[in-house]
């Protein structure tokens, strides 16, 4: 196991991170520092373990070797995958939040869309209808969502706005850090863009840290300060978006780069 | 006493293995304990958790009461008393004041319990969340994490959907401030009952093969929110054969004209306020006694 250096004040640093799955590495080697309110975008083709990589920094999948640590509000690290189960189980309701690719995976579908957006809430202690409700309100109005729809079933909304009700679900109890799959994936153009910059005003204005995992650069330059570039399991190239972008210097990220360019 | 079986039925191996459970449900008030449920001579759905638990503990000195939706003269009720009469030759009595072990479904008893009485409920569900999440492993997590926003979630939907929380049966209570527990079907209106009870309250799901007990004393409160508080909800008239007030009441049909008639569900409540002189509207006097 590699030695994480103490007195880092990342938000997550992760050294050493190793996973296979049969003859498969998902993972090898890799090294992931995120600092507080930074969004730092996974990018590689499919197969590259951006997913799995995801899974492991959020404490999700343990790794056959390596470390994860992430540094509470109070300064104090934790190792993600030796805390107790509940620690982390609060960490994942409170501080943390994950957006999966598919809603329907974290959304109750049989549970109105201002249920689904109170249950951080309660799960964390609130006891007060009326406010759980206004709060679920404003974070509906937040994500473009009407507000008369809080009583309505998900399962009456479109693709889009899934993916907004859950992006409310997460934010609600105001993460410090969210954890978000290929957000825009399965989803049209239009929506995609603006889903993309609902995403980026409210991370912004919340000064959310996110890693965020895409297979589509420009999503990356949209949204992220710093990229990560995966391949076979390997960070092959790390830097701030438009460095990595402008002047790519492994063979695969300019691959990458110019397949996107050509489009 | 029936010759050909043991005392109480049950034989002594498994009653220790139950002894064994109720213990370990006890020291963990609201946890659901497994337990090696048996083959009863009664088909589920009739209390053999109840009836398993109430064979474990009973003593040839004990008397017994048993109630069905607070009745003692329903059929389930009068078959697991004789069975007990006969299997263990224990004495019965409807006398809630008169019981030492009171195995119950549906129903706590009007008259407040004392600390050398055992209340036994008979559970179909023990699961409290098993309507809202199914998978058994998830629910089991959920406790041991006391992860129970899930819970909160439909009392929100029951408040956004009909401007209150609509359970009336088998309303949802945390015990000790730590476990998630279904009281079984009782009414709401028992509920209070279950807070700071003096008598030791053990409860068995045969079918789910599950125990789980409250030791006397322990807090049990009713899930509900700061501003939708908690309200035992029951009918607005008094008992129409005594007069009660504070009692809870079934509605029963009298006659085919759609006549009906408010009465205690607790048959022996009942019967002792009508001897001690207490007449409703629809009552006559007893002859004294
Ligand atoms: N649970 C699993 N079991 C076996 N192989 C897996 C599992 N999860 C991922 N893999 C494999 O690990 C590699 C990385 O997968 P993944 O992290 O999902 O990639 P990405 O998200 O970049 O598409 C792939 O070869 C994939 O087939
Ligand atoms: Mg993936």
């Amino acid at each position: 196991m590699t030695a994480v250096p103490n007195g880092h004040d990342g938000l997550i640093t992760a050294r050493g991170l190793y996973l296979s799955f049969g003859a498969i590495p998902a993972l090898v080697d890799v090294d992931i520092d995120l600092w507080p309110g930074e969004v730092l975008a996974v990018v590689g083709e499919s197969g590259s373990g951006k997913t799995t990589l995801l899974n492991v920094l959020s404490g999700r999948v343990a790794p056959d070797a390596g470390a994860v640590l992430y540094t509470d509000p109070e300064g104090e690290q934790h190792d993600v995958h030796t805390m107790p189960a509940p620690a982390l189980r609060t960490l994942h309701r409170s501080d943390w939040g994950f957006v999966h690719q598919d809603p329907k995976q974290n959304l109750r579908m049989n549970v109105s869309a201002g249920g689904n957006v109170g249950e951080r809430l309660m799960a964390r202690g609130a006891r007060h209808y009326g406010t759980i409700r206004a709060e679920a309100i404003d974070w509906l109005t937040q994500v473009e969502i009407d507000a008369d729809r809080v009583d309505d079933l998900p399962r009456t909304f479109s693709g889009g706005m899934l993916q907004r009700l859950q992006i409310a679900r997460t934010l609600v109890t105001h993460p410090r850090l969210v954890f978000m799959d290929e957000p825009t994936g399965g989803l049209d153009v239009s929506v995609q863009a603006r889903l993309l910059d609902l995403i980026r005003t409210l991370v912004a204005r919340l000064g959310i840290a996110a890693v965020l995992v895409t297979h589509d650069i420009a999503v990356a330059r949209l949204l992220a300060h710093r990229i990560a570039v995966m391949q076979r399991g390997r960070v092959v190239e790390t830097g701030l978006t438009d460095q990595v972008l402008d002047d790519p210097q492994h063979a695969y990220t300019q691959l990458l780069v110019s397949s996107v360019l050509q489009v | 006493m029936t010759e050909g079986y043991n005392f109480a039925y049950l034989d002594e191996q498994t009653k220790r293995m139950i002894r064994r459970a109720l213990l370990k449900a006890v020291a963990i008030p609201g946890h659901q304990v497994p337990f090696g449920s048996r083959e009863m001579p009664l088909p589920y759905g009739w209390g053999t958790g109840g009836i398993q638990v109430t064979a474990s503990i009973l003593g040839t000195n004990d008397v017994l009461k048993v109630i069905d939706q607070g009745a003692d003269d329903t059929t389930n009720a009068v078959s697991i008393r004789r069975f007990f009469a006969r299997t263990a030759d224990v004495a019965t009595t409807t006398h809630t004041a008169d019981a030492t072990v009171i195995q119950t479904r549906h129903r706590i008893p009007e008259k407040t319990l004392r600390d050398n009485q055992i209340i036994v409920y008979q559970v179909p569900q023990p699961e409290p969340l098993y309507r809202l999440e199914s998978s058994r492993v998830e629910t089991r997590r959920m406790h041991g994490l006391a992860d129970y926003g899930l819970m909160h979630v439909k009392l929100y939907e029951d408040v956004a959907r009909f401007g209150q929380i609509s359970i009336s049966y088998d309303y949802p209570v945390l015990v000790n401030q730590r476990y998630l527990m279904s009281p079984s079907p009782i009414p709401a209106f028992d509920n209070p009952k279950m807070d700071r009870m003096p008598a030791l309250q053990l409860f068995g799901a045969g079918r789910e093969k599950r125990i789980y007990a409250i030791p006397p004393w322990t807090a049990v409160r009713s899930l509900d929110f700061d501003d939708h508080p908690f309200r035992a909800i029951n009918a607005s008239e008094p008992c129409g054969l005594c007069g009660a007030t504070d009692s809870y009441l079934d509605e029963v049909v009298i006659d085919d004209r759609g006549g009906r008639l408010f009465v205690c569900s607790d048959t022996d409540h009942c019967a002792e306020r009508r001897a001690a002189g207490h007449i409703g509207k629809d009552g006559f006097a007893e002859a004294a006694e």
